[in-house]
């Protein structure tokens, strides 16, 4: 049998309809629910939630209109069709403002009700796809913020493309701010799973328990608070890609957990008895040494050579700093049809000022920096005073230079500051005159 | 071999098509299918204010009918079926019971406007039977094209499908029998 599937609740105080439409649509393979009043709908509501909701306008207690307004609160996904022994356009109005689906008066004709009902869940379902492209779409689009032409990122894009076509898992190696999201969405619109959802999980932005239902889902009462059934991301992620952020931070036993799923590519949600068959591929990031995990016993030897298949090492932007400027004209850009800001130039001294500084949060630090410079700075360009970076914090001073040579550097620099005067030059460098004397002697320098 | 009660009800000019639908019946289903008179008062069913009779309380008055050895029961009436919510319907059925009801009423040509066809209606009164009784053996409305187990709310629906179950409704029909 191919029978329709959904979940209507039909709320009326007259038993003979209840009845009636009760045994009507479970004939047509719907789940039914009844309510006699709006306490009982409500209450049913607490822990059940439906695609059609048939509402009786005129009940005792609260009526129908009102009923509406908490359901829309409570689930506002549900499409309600309000039900009327008699017409009233003003009542029709009314509900249909309040954001009711449709409206009828009984007796209804089977017909119709037929109809309205099947187009309610047809408009529910094409909501959900919309939902669903539009999180697809998002996701694809951030493949443009791949920005840089530097060796280190043509190496890690070339990366990309090979291993995007293959379903192989991925591990991606980077500090924190350098992109590594990005990669994985790149993989992932570049694969022949594009056309399925990229599910990201930031496995250290949640508590272990928390962690495990999110992964794996739950089935109603699974635990206190599992009101639901509740689909895990592995689950949504059926076709697609399932991104495990901050890999490193999920604990031993529930690598284990994790590795069974990789292996047999099915998945028990918690407190359900049945195995679901999931197609998925994984891509997995991090920030840690993981090898150095492995050594201390913090992270399982098997599912690192299970996720650690294929290896893109992301490079910090201090290591690629010749993608700063278009790192920064690109986020300018966004940034500026974001807030519709007319500044379309970075001025050279702020580009100076960008290409000096070590960016430890990388291109997120970059990001936030440009956007902040947007916020404060006038048109056309960004100025040096607009970026949250006050002065270069890279030291010019060469890594292979003696502690002797650097300090004649800084007490010469100190000097030329304080105009010669080495009283002034020894309140600086916080030591006394003598003291300045002396050094000044030593490395032959001049006042 | 299991029994179906037949039980016709204000049939009217519909009377002589009982005996051949009992013998598409009992060929369809794998009944024994015995012709009884209705043991109550369908007036009871009723509703003077709208002309028609609840089919609700029919198939209730065709539960407590004495019907022994009976597996299945079948009401076949002449007169207008409604129930409380809907403006009509051509039968009704417990999803997984005992007993169904279907009716000619609004299944013949002359309702319509159109000339009478008796052909046209015993064939529609075949394929609402065989689609009621089949919601007594749990089936629910299928979707595949032709089967008789299509939900059709309006007569030219009812023309659109055929009286067979579709293989899936057969494998799912022979199961719970």
């Amino acid at each position: 049998m191919a029978t329709t599937s959904g979940r209507i609740l039909i709320v009326d105080d007259e038993f003979s309809v209840r009845d009636s439409l009760y045994h009507w649509f479970r004939k047509d393979g719907f789940q039914v629910q009844s309510a006699e009043n709006a306490a009982a709908a409500l209450k049913v509501l607490q822990d059940q939630r439906f695609d059609v909701i048939l509402l009786d306008i005129k009940m005792p207690g609260m009526d129908g209109m009102e009923l509406q307004q908490h359901i829309q609160q409570i689930d506002p996904r549900a499409a309600v069709i309000m039900i009327t022994a008699f017409a009233s356009v003003d009542t029709a109005v009314r509900a249909l403002k309040q954001g009711a689906f449709d409206y009828v008066t009984k007796p209804i004709d089977p017909d119709e009700l037929s109809h309205l009902v099947l187009r309610a869940l047809e408009q529910l379902r094409l909501r959900e796809e919309n939902t669903q492209l539009r999180e697809t779409i998002d996701g694809l689009v951030a493949v443009d913020e791949i920005v840089g032409d530097s060796p280190p990122m043509r190496k890690v894009l070339e990366l990309v493309e090979h291993v995007a076509k293959t379903d192989a898992t991925v591990l991606i190696l980077g500090e924190s701010g350098t992109g590594k999201e990005v990669i994985a969405r790149a993989i992932h619109a570049n694969s022949r799973r594009r056309y399925f959802p990229v599910v990201a999980v930031n496995c250290g932005a949640l508590p272990e328990s928390l962690l495990e239902s999110e992964l794996f889902g739950h089935e109603k009462g699974a635990f206190t608070g599992a009101q639901f059934r509740r689909k895990g991301k592995i689950e949504m992620a059926d076709g697609g890609t399932l991104f495990l952020d901050e890999v490193g931070a999920i604990n031993t036993k529930m690598q284990v957990d994790l590795l069974r799923v990789l292996e047999t590519k099915e998945v028990t949600r918690i407190g359900g008895g049945r195995p679901i068959k999931v197609d998925f591929r994984v891509v997995c990031a991090t920030n840690e040494d993981l090898e150095a995990a492995v050594r201390e016993g913090r992270f399982r030897e098997d599912f690192y050579y299970r996720i650690n298949v294929f290896t893109i090492d992301l490079p910090p932007l201090r290591a690629r700093r010749g993608d700063i400027p278009a790192l920064a004209n690109h986020f300018m850009h966004r940034f500026a049809a974001q807030m519709d800001k007319r500044i379309t130039q970075i001025s050279p001294e702020a580009l100076e000022l960008l290409n000096a500084y070590d960016w430890p949060g990388n291109v997120r630090e970059l990001s936030n920096a440009i956007e902040r410079a947007m916020v404060v700075g006038t048109p056309p360009a960004i100025r040096p005073e607009d970026l949250p970076l006050r002065k270069p914090i890279r030291s010019d001073v060469p890594s292979d230079q003696s502690l002797a040579e650097m300090e004649k550097r800084h007490i010469a620099a100190v000097l030329e500051r304080a105009g010669g005067n080495v009283t002034q030059a020894a309140e600086i460098l916080k030591v006394d005159r003598v003291t300045v004397y002396n050094k000044i002697k030593k490395y032959g320098l001049r006042t | 071999m299991g029994v179906l009660y037949l039980v016709p009800i204000y049939c009217g000019e519909a009377r002589d098509m009982v005996a051949p639908l009992a013998a598409r019946l009992a060929s369809v289903f794998r009944l024994r299918v015995e012709q009884h008179p209705p043991a109550f008062d369908p007036e009871l069913a009723f509703d003077p204010a709208r002309g028609q009779y609840n089919s609700r309380l029919l198939l209730a008055q065709l539960l407590n009918q004495q019907a022994p050895g009976a597996t299945r029961i079948l009401g076949v009436a002449g007169v207008d079926l409604f129930i409380p919510v809907l403006t009509y319907v051509f039968g009704e059925a417990q999803l997984d019971g005992q007993a169904a009801v279907v009716s000619t009423y609004r299944l013949d040509a002359q309702l319509y406007g159109l000339p009478a066809n008796r052909e046209l209606l015993f064939q529609r009164l075949v394929k609402e039977a065989v689609h009621e009784l089949g919601h007594t053996y749990n089936l629910v409305h299928c979707h595949r094209p032709g089967c008789v187990m299509l939900s059709s709310p309006y007569v030219e629906g009812i023309d659109q499908k055929s009286e067979q179950f579709c293989d899936a409704c057969l494998r799912s029909l022979r199961q719970a029998g």
